[in-house]
């Protein structure tokens, strides 16, 4: 390509030669962007990879059958597990999502069928958008602002009405949009049979749109499986198992955060065994949202 | 259709129910007032989202009322910070989130970039779904174990392999020393975002790569078409269309990153003075100090300046986001005019 000829062997001019050089040099930095693109690329898939590879070794390091059957012990202790939060952790989530998914369908379904185009469904759509995204642990502040400080204590209640308050975006989102891909014919045709509305929505778009919105569920339950911060100042901790909600309460996130931070060597390996176990739990659930809503679609 | 079925059928089943002879059904089959009842609860719900705002900002001043009413505006360049002597202020905080965020940015929205670039250009199609779905699992990975991996195996590496090298190589340059001046633990500002970087890449890239996925094949065949190289194509085409979903998508990984708690209370080293601009000195954000220091905090002003110090943070995120939505409305609405 140095030798100013072409293709059929003929000298070339200056102003083929120039054009030539320009289009080397296009292609230069084409090559150059397309390969930084693939960096970038391998730049988060490497994140991806040497987190999960470090938490499950780590993780897997400090699993046994006690840390499912003992409480969480005192520093230095021998024996000791993540019993009773991890039984306080499904407890709060659970509860949780049993108060935020029927709120959160039903403003979803607001949103998609009742009011698409009122300035109450743009105004709620807009709050919501933001609410999805605002950071969580003003969610905790506002819960012990208005349960925690009146009733004087920390308590399972006030952990699950934060995580319930994380839970309803997240649902409202997807279940609106999850009506609205329904098609318009089918709310027609069961219009034109004389069904009233709420059995139009009941009966023929929530069922037709089920698999999308249990994925909505189901992502945010994972979301607050792993939330710490609304819980801080809401259900706190618990050394001990409870089952009472009316007290401070065990989980997991709180637990782990507590461990991690200490010096005590004990308290470290039961919270690596934490993270995996929430890691495990969270990703699982992710992946199994992704693929059961593909197999529905 | 209908001429082809037996009448019989008809007869024997519910005919009676819509005779076209008769009178009409004489019983509703739904109760009449159910229809009001459902409207009324999903109405209901709407509103309850909507209350829950405006709940969270007036508990917010509510709690933060000594606060401002001891140090008025005042209070976000004030830089003491002293539960002992009872003196706040939140320049510390709030320096800390915005410079965390700010670095997480700059190394975010590149690699963002060249992510959505990857997966909407260059990716083989059998790829495209398993990497996106990688990515997106980023932003499910919960942020405690982004703090815990942070602080325990990230910073060591951090400060052996980047914060010791720079410090040997710039300890003696007048200005760039103090970047990089502080204890070689690896943790503070820097790491702080790097990790929030990690943690915003997922949201970033998946809104650049679903507006990029709304130009117009044929603008982008017509620019293939003249002999523009992908990286033209993606550059001064697909770019320009879509920038204002671009920054809307970039405003939204902000307020997520100027949001994030545990993550960054793991390992911002959480310190209450700025000692100088090292990258790697400790520091707060506002954030780790309320997750840090408001269940210890009795009632009072320093309960309150905490309270405060939300208030701002969810002053910040609200305009963040609100821009952030409001951008990608509008490449909404263009994108309908326009096809």
């Amino acid at each position: 390509m140095n030798t100013a000829t072409n293709t059929m062997g003929a000298a070339i001019g200056p102003v083929e030669a120039g054009r030539l050089a320009k289009a080397r040099s296009r292609r230069r930095v084409n090559a150059v962007a397309l390969t930084l693109s693939m960096a970038a690329m391998a730049f988060g898939l490497f994140w991806l990879i040497w987190i999960l590879v470090e938490t499950f070794r780590l993780g897997i390091g400090g699993l046994t059958w006690s840390v499912l059957t003992e409480m969480t012990p005192a520093p230095q202790a021998e024996i000791g597990g993540l019993a009773n939060a991890i039984y306080g952790s499904l407890v709060m989530v659970t509860l949780a999502t049993l108060v935020g998914t029927p709120i959160g369908v039903l403003a979803g379904i607001y949103l998609a069928e009742y009011g698409q185009k009122t300035w109450l469904g743009s105004v709620t759509r807009f709050i919501n958008d933001i609410l999805l995204s605002a950071p969580s642990i003003v969610i905790g502040l506002f819960i012990y602002a208005v349960i925690v400080a009146r009733f004087k204590t920390y308590s399972g209640y006030a952990g699950v009405l934060a995580l319930a308050l994380i839970v309803i975006p997240v649902v409202i989102r997807t279940t609106e949009n999850m009506l609205s891909l329904i098609p318009h014919s089918l709310r027609e045709a069961a219009y034109a049979l004389g069904t009233p509305k709420w059995r139009v929505i009941t009966s023929v778009t929530l069922k037709a749109a089920r698999a999308g919105v249990m994925t909505g569920v189901l992502l945010a339950f994972a979301r607050i499986a792993g939330e710490t911060a609304p819980l801080l100042f809401t259900a706190l901790s618990n050394q001990f198992w409870t089952s009472n909600l009316s007290g401070p309460m065990a989980n997991l996130p709180v637990t782990i955060f507590k461990f991690a931070m200490s010096p005590y060597e004990n308290w470290q390996k039961l919270a690596w065994a934490g993270v995996f176990l929430i890691t495990l739990g969270v990703l699982a659930l992710n992946i199994f949202a992704r693929v059961m809503f593909r197999n529905k679609h | 259709m209908a001429a082809t079925l037996p009448a019989s059928h008809y007869d024997k089943d519910e005919m009676q129910r819509s005779d076209p002879l008769g009178q009409p059904p004489s019983t509703r089959r739904s109760a009449p007032w159910a229809d009001t009842v459902f409207s009324l609860l999903a109405h209901g719900a709407a509103i309850l989202t909507l209350l829950l705002l405006a709940g969270i900002i007036v508990s917010l001043v509510i709690g933060a009322a000594p606060a401002i009413r001891e140090y008025g505006l005042s209070f976000l360049w004030r830089s003491e910070w002293d539960p002992v002597k009872d003196q706040y202020g939140g320049l510390v905080m709030i320096y800390g989130t915005l410079a965390t965020s700010a670095i997480a940015l700059l190394i975010a929205v590149p690699v963002s970039f060249g992510i959505a670039l990857f997966l909407t250009e260059l990716s083989p199609n059998w790829l495209r779904r398993p990497l996106g779905v990688a990515i997106e699992l980023l932003a499910a990975v919960p942020s405690i174990v982004y703090g815990m991996w942070g602080l325990l195996v990230f910073s060591p590496v951090l400060s052996q392999y980047v914060q010791q090298p720079l410090q040997a190589a710039f300890g003696n340059v007048p200005v760039v020393k103090s970047l990089v001046s502080g204890a070689p633990v690896g943790i503070g500002i820097l790491s702080a975002g790097i990790i929030l970087a990690i943690m915003i890449i997922p949201f970033i890239a998946a809104v650049m790569r679903d507006v990029f996925e709304v130009t117009p094949a044929m603008l982008k065949e017509s620019a293939y078409g003249l002999g523009s190289t992908t990286w033209e194509v993606v550059f001064r085409v697909v770019l320009p269309y879509t920038k204002t979903g671009v920054i809307g998508g970039i405003m939204l990984g902000l307020g997520r990153a100027l949001g994030e708690t545990m993550a960054v209370t793991f390992v911002i080293g959480n310190a209450n003075q700025l000692n100088g601009p090292s990258l790697f000195e400790a520091a707060n954000s506002i954030t780790s100090v309320l997750a840090n220091e408001f269940a210890e905090a009795g009632e009072g002003l320093h309960q309150a300046s905490l309270l405060y110090l939300a208030l701002v943070l969810f002053f910040i995120t609200f305009v963040v986001l609100s821009l952030s939505k409001m951008l990608l409305a509008q490449l909404k609405k263009g994108e309908g005019s326009r096809s």
